[in-house]
């Protein structure tokens, strides 16, 4: 085929030194790798109007966010809900959900939680009822509150951070879990300190070089 | 086929009265929803929408019957939202399409998601089934709402007729505003029936919608240094800065601190190519010389751009020595391919000033722009053009060029025959290049001159360059040019190939021409002439002055089919993914 250009060849060109990572973000290729995913609680207040879980949802799958957990909810103000979403990226990636999320017309403010706010998650635990005194103990220990029971089966409602409930299953496991349901972590900020203030909407790009990651250790 | 004139399956109350005729002293009072809907248009300053008529809009349509806004019939939908996009681009001021629900929305829908992913204002409605129906699976129904969400900025169900005026003034007001891009309001039919007297005033964008037109003066002054202290500084100029209206500033701070420019595709008409320091485009197609300049700068400052995959190459050889200035209306374009060290969140024009404000000295950058001309002098554009071979499309481009004023528009299709359009035209103007960038839409071209005649000026010629395959998935159109009798030139440069796929099948595929090669076309001159239009024909090269001539004298719509070399590729290239110093200048080079 024709359309041949003139020109030094590719070989024979000077060529940039230097190297980016698959962030876009320059670095030495020698000493820098891909930055590591981290968990994140960010909080949502958007408009209470029909569509905006829809949006928010195709939004995270259209631009593949890794998400764990997204629950909604109304707030305070009935014109309002808020949403809390947690994710798993690394720190550009987590950056960017923020951006998107602001971006969309019905989202009044965004924030990302500080490690220390309050954070909780609500299961319904199912568990064959057995041995029903061993069943009892175990949800003691947990604070966890029998919600139905059956000479067939015991549920129970546990609530706390996610290492709880965790822990909890996996301590009821051995009785064997017939069904269960988790509501996926819903947060706010400690104190006085706002979740997410009603206005103005936070524009500001952050810092250009990314912070160190926050620590995402559970709060209980 | 649907049957669009149908109505819905609906017990529907009586239609609206007979509009009644508008008093000299101003509108008469808004009597139902269709009509809040059009008095938000007119609020707006709408002068013209393209659609087509169906059941669940008819209301609209009635309402629209009495109004001083012109509706311009489309043969499709697809063709009314690129005809509302290439307005939109043109005028500046959101397109106005219409369609009715079901097929009518969904055909829509190429043209919204060219508006979203070239952030060109356009404001879509849609007739709906009644809020009854809504969700039992209707006649013509579909999700709208739901359909368009992930390609609009953003969108609304009409549930109240006292407040669907207003849905239509924010949806145009906010496909304006900030970072452009399209909106649809979706417009039950018993909503746009429904009596209100509400008259929805002018239009304006929600409470809660906030957009920063100033950057951070800390990150202004930062960038400043960077660039007075930089040596090899590069100004990238992206579509951003044609719709913030900023070519001027743009072009003035490059010429005040002696920056070499390159544009992006939608960037093109940003900066004058006819000025030494254009570099032109960048990218895949882009020119050796502005590739060069990409890889090699020490300082890239993105105005308006989102760092496209068909600019950038793969990510991690992209400008690998280059400090990002970033300057974009949109905070989520910052860092999200390209990571910038100054972000700077504002409007383009404002932005440029204040940097320029920022700058005390301009760089010591005489190697780097001598450097530059060398790329230039290295890499030229060129093509040879041997008498004995069939046309090259290059040739006809520059012959269009020539043969038109500086202001003259170009709307294309999608592929080889765009990249030519591009490469080869001198482009001097912003809004001059009308395209399909970030969605590649085939058949953009005839229905974009459209929409581009009714936001032109009398006196700019408007040419669409379009490929065979192109034009033929949107050629029904021309029964629109014929019947407004539209001033526009449609130049098919005919290889019967989708040519840029077999330009890739000959470098990627071994040769196979995998349903690329077209056994049979049409002669399109005399298609165009059943449609009512002037046909031409080139088959040689001495055929192409005076036919470009004729066609461009003719008072109308006319068509020239221009039979080109069917085995011309477009270089230089750089493959999806690869570094862009290594543009290829011919196949072996892939």
């Amino acid at each position: 085929m024709t359309g041949e250009m003139e020109g030094p060849a590719p070989e024979s060109r000077q060529r940039p030194a230097g190297r980016r990572n698959s962030q876009g973000i320059r670095i030495d290729p020698e000493v820098e790798a891909e930055r590591e995913p981290r968990q994140a609680v960010i909080s949502a207040l958007v408009e209470h109007e029909p569509g905006v879980l829809a949006e928010v949802s195709g939004l995270f799958s259209r631009r593949q966010f890794n998400i764990e957990s997204l629950t909604v909810g109304p707030t305070e103000d009935e014109s309002r809900a808020r949403m809390t979403i947690v994710v798993e990226e690394p720190d550009p990636g987590i950056e960017q959900v923020k951006k998107q999320l602001r971006k969309l017309v019905p989202a009044i403010s965004v924030r990302e939680l500080p490690a220390d706010a309050m954070r909780r998650e609500l299961a319904l635990i199912k568990v064959d009822a057995d041995r029903p005194d061993r069943v009892a103990a175990v949800a003691d220990m947990y604070d966890a509150t029998a919600v139905d029971a059956c000479p067939e089966t015991a549920t129970y409602e546990i609530t706390g951070s996610r290492r709880k409930i965790e822990a909890a299953i996996e301590a009821f496991s051995r009785f064997g879990v017939r069904e269960l349901s988790r509501t996926g972590t819903t947060a706010l900020a400690r104190g006085s300190e706002f979740t997410a203030a009603e206005r103005p909407i936070e524009t500001q790009v952050h810092s250009p070089r990314i912070t160190s990651p926050q620590p995402t250790a559970d709060d209980d | 086929m649907s049957e669009r004139a149908t109505l819905p399956p609906e017990t529907e109350e009586p239609g609206p009265e007979e509009g009644e005729p508008t008093d000299a002293d101003g509108p008469t009072a808004v009597t139902n929803g269709a009509e809040a809907v059009v008095r938000a248009l007119e609020n707006a300053g709408v002068e013209y929408a393209f659609g087509v008529q169906g059941g669940a809009i008819m209301p609209v349509y009635d309402a629209l019957y009495d109004s001083a806004i012109d509706h311009v019939t489309m043969a499709h939908e697809q063709g009314a939202a690129h005809a509302a996009d290439a307005f939109g681009i043109v005028s500046g001021e959101p397109g106005v399409c219409m369609a009715t629900s079901g097929p009518g929305a969904t055909n829509l829908v190429t043209g919204i998601a060219d508006a979203d992913m070239d952030s060109d204002p356009m404001l879509a409605l849609t007739g709906q089934v009644p809020t009854a129906f809504v969700g039992n699976d209707a006649f013509q129904e579909t999700d709208t709402t739901g359909v368009t969400t992930p390609i609009t900025k953003t969108n609304t169900f009409a549930a109240d007729p006292d407040g669907v005026g207003t849905d239509v003034g924010e949806a145009f007001a906010l496909a304006r505003e900030g970072r452009p891009g399209p909106t649809l309001v979706d417009l039950p039919k018993d909503v746009t029936n429904a009596e209100t007297d509400r008259d929805p005033g002018e239009p304006h964008v929600p409470d809660t919608y906030d957009v920063q037109t100033e950057a951070d003066p800390e990150i202004v002054e930062r960038a400043a240094r960077r660039i007075e202290e930089s040596s090899r500084p590069v100004l990238l100029l992206g579509g951003g800065v044609i719709k913030g209206a900023a070519s001027e500033e743009c072009r003035q701070f490059a010429i005040d601190h002696g920056i070499p420019v390159i544009t992006t595709m939608p960037g093109t008409g940003a900066f004058p190519e006819d000025h030494e320091l254009a570099l032109e485009g960048a990218g895949m197609h882009g020119t050796g010389y502005a590739n060069m300049a990409i890889s090699l700068c020490d300082t890239l400052i993105g105005v308006g751009t989102r760092f496209d995959d068909r600019l950038t190459g793969g990510i991690e050889t992209f400008a690998p020595d280059a400090e990002v200035i970033h300057v974009d209306i949109d905070p989520a374009e910052i860092s999200k391919n390209i990571h910038a060290e100054y972000p700077l969140v504002g409007d383009a024009g404002t932005v440029i000033e204040q940097l320029d404000a920022a700058i005390e000295h301009p760089p010591e950058a005489a190697k780097w722009r001598a450097q530059c001309q060398q790329w230039k002098s290295e890499y030229p554009m060129r093509y040879d053009a041997p008498d004995d071979d069939p046309v090259k499309p290059q040739f006809v481009v520059e012959a269009l060029d020539a043969a038109t004023s500086d202001r003259a528009i170009v709307t294309t299709g999608v592929g080889q025959h765009q990249m030519w359009a591009w490469q080869f035209w001198t482009w001097t103007h912003p809004r001059t290049w009308v395209s399909s960038h970030g969605l590649g839409a085939m058949g953009y071209g005839l229905p974009a001159a459209i929409g581009a005649r009714f936001a032109a000026d009398d006196d700019q010629e408007v040419v669409c360059i379009d490929g065979d395959g192109s034009f033929l998935m949107t050629l029904q159109e021309l029964s629109v040019a014929v019947r407004e009798n539209l001033d526009i030139t449609v130049a098919v440069l005919n290889n019967e190939y989708i040519g840029m796929v077999r330009q890739w099948q000959d470098a990627f595929f071994e040769g196979r021409h995998a349903a690329s090669e077209y056994s049979w076309m049409p002669e399109f001159d005399k298609l165009a002439e059943a449609f009512g239009a002037e046909g031409f024909r080139i088959d040689e090269y001495d055929d192409v002055a005076e036919t470009i001539e004729a066609a461009l004298a003719y008072d109308g719509p006319s068509v020239i089919d221009v039979h080109i070399d069917p085995r011309e590729d477009v270089y230089p290239m750089v493959p999806s993914g690869g570094d862009n110093s290594q543009f290829a200048l011919s196949e072996e080079q892939l």
